[in-house]
């Protein structure tokens, strides 16, 4: 009589000779189930301590950013208001269905994606959210800066930033990179303050209104551009491109506007 | 007769060194070697990938079928990266995203399939865990000493300190922008296999053609 408890089912398995069919069929099953678990076990249970990871990096920077802003300390601690506004790229309006606690959930949504065709896409991002968390500051009911976040395409991946516009909406207030794979020490540099300082003040349009915004290859010669790092011209016409499109009109082009219009 | 656990886990160290004599798993040493802590960080993360993929592999090694062994090692493989990869992005965030792809990268390391392929997949489970370590110690002396030559001469720091005062900081040491850049470490190894095939001379290959210029050479 053969034995029929599981235990023996499995010695006997065990025992069949390594180039059965059965026994290999099993065997692959066997380890993919034993990996998944892992794998799968290892991404949920860690899960929310990258996120929060991720969350504390850019606020992290944000904080950065707005405190590297000249004056911006003083006007935070002297009544000034840090609003964080989720603005309808479309309408260039303050979302209304849309909130900051709801802007995660609606991204889920690819409906609420644009795609771009490649002409107008000069970030490389292929497809651009309909919404997006701004910071706005006002001092009196003024708009004093507005911080939008960006993403583009670098030499090496992708890039995201933030960058300060003051209350002129031409005006460069400061920058700050929160995500960047550059080549270490050449195009990575972008993460430094050194570099980063030198945006405040650049101009984004000329008053005619046409885009002049550039990094420069080298050291700036215009109001419109900023220093060119050496050895790193692909991040940096990325890093131009990103600028250019999301402060064009497929970018915050009409939020910028509203704000122009003192409509925020 | 299987040679001691000690010189299982030596050999590997210098005198069968994965990456200068067998020139395994190179990619990565050239790509994350521009600082010491990203060239601990991917040693540690290849060094743990290679032990516990050579344990579980060790394991089951009666069981295998020959027909399917590199997909079982792969798959054992690549799902421990991922693991790994995980919990770099978890505790480690900073690293982790220098580190970007490579991590995962890891599982296509020529150095770890050869260990599992030709060491732990007819070994038992210790002696397997050892040359995994040893391979894995050996891999991270050569990243460590490029790491922190690269580190030194292309920012003048070493885990992020000054070593060398840059002229940016105000000192008088300008540093090599090429030794922030991939060919630097080809050079760096280059001069490492040379120099350990020179006090070492078993090591170097035999010629494989003669130099047409030089017939005489040819006995």
């Amino acid at each position: 009589m053969a034995d029929r408890s599981p235990l023996a089912l499995w010695r006997g398995f065990l025992a069949r000779p390594n180039d059965d069919r059965g026994k290999t069929i099993f065997v692959a099953m066997l380890v993919a189930a034993v990996c998944s678990v892992f794998v799968t076990g290892a991404t949920v249970v860690l899960r929310p301590i990258q996120a929060a990871n991720r969350a504390a990096e850019t606020q992290l920077r944000l904080e950065a950013l707005v405190s590297a802003i000249p004056g911006m300390r003083d006007l935070l601690a002297t009544g000034g208001d840090l609003a964080t506004v989720v603005v309808d790229l479309e309408t260039g309006m303050a979302a209304r269905d849309v909130t900051p606690e709801t802007l995660d959930a609606a991204l889920q949504d690819p409906a609420n994606y644009i795609a771009l065709d490649p002409e107008t896409d000069i970030a490389g991002i292929g497809a651009r959210p309909r919404y997006v968390q701004v910071y706005i500051v006002r001092r009196e009911g003024r708009v004093e800066t507005v911080i939008f976040p960006l993403i583009g395409a670098g030499y090496n991946g992708p890039l995201e930033a933030m960058i300060a516009l003051s209350g002129d909406m031409n005006t460069i207030a400061g920058l700050t990179v929160t995500r960047q794979s550059e080549t270490p020490g050449l195009g990575a540099r972008i993460e430094e303050e050194a570099w980063q300082s030198g945006w405040a003040g650049t101009e984004v349009r000329d008053p005619a209104g046409t885009m002049k915004f550039a990094v420069a290859r080298g050291p700036s010669v215009s109001p419109y551009e900023v220093d060119g790092i050496t050895g790193a011209s692909r991040t940096g016409r990325g890093v131009t491109q990103m600028v250019r499109f999301w402060l064009g009109d497929n970018g915050y082009g009409a939020v910028i506007d509203a704000i122009r219009r003192q409509e925020f | 007769m299987r040679p001691p656990l000690r010189q299982t886990f030596l050999t590997p160290l210098i005198h069968e060194n994965p990456v200068t004599l067998q020139i395994l798993g190179i990619c990565s040493a050239l790509a994350v070697t521009t600082s010491l802590d990203t060239a601990l960080t991917m040693s540690v993360s290849l060094t743990v990938v290679l032990v516990l993929s050579a344990a579980a592999i060790s394991l089951i090694r009666q069981h295998i079928p020959v027909s399917i062994r590199l997909i079982v090692q792969i798959l054992i493989v690549a799902s421990l990266v991922i693991v790994i990869d995980q919990v770099l992005q978890a505790y480690l965030f900073d690293i982790s995203q220098r580190l970007s792809v490579f991590v995962s990268l890891i599982t296509t390391n020529c150095l770890v399939l050869g260990r599992t392929e030709s060491f732990a997949r007819s070994n038992p489970v210790l002696p397997s865990v050892v040359d995994a370590a040893g391979n894995g110690f050996g891999y991270s002396l050569i990243l460590v000493v490029i790491g922190s030559i690269r580190e030194i001469f292309g920012k003048g720091s070493l885990m992020g300190w000054p070593v060398l005062p840059t002229v940016e900081t105000g000192g008088w040491y300008t540093p090599l922008n090429l030794m922030l850049l991939a060919p630097s470490a080809f050079f760096l190894l280059g001069l490492a296999v040379w120099a350990i095939r020179t006090i070492l001379p078993e090591q170097a290959e035999p010629l494989s053609h003669q130099p047409p210029d030089h017939p005489e050479a040819a006995e």
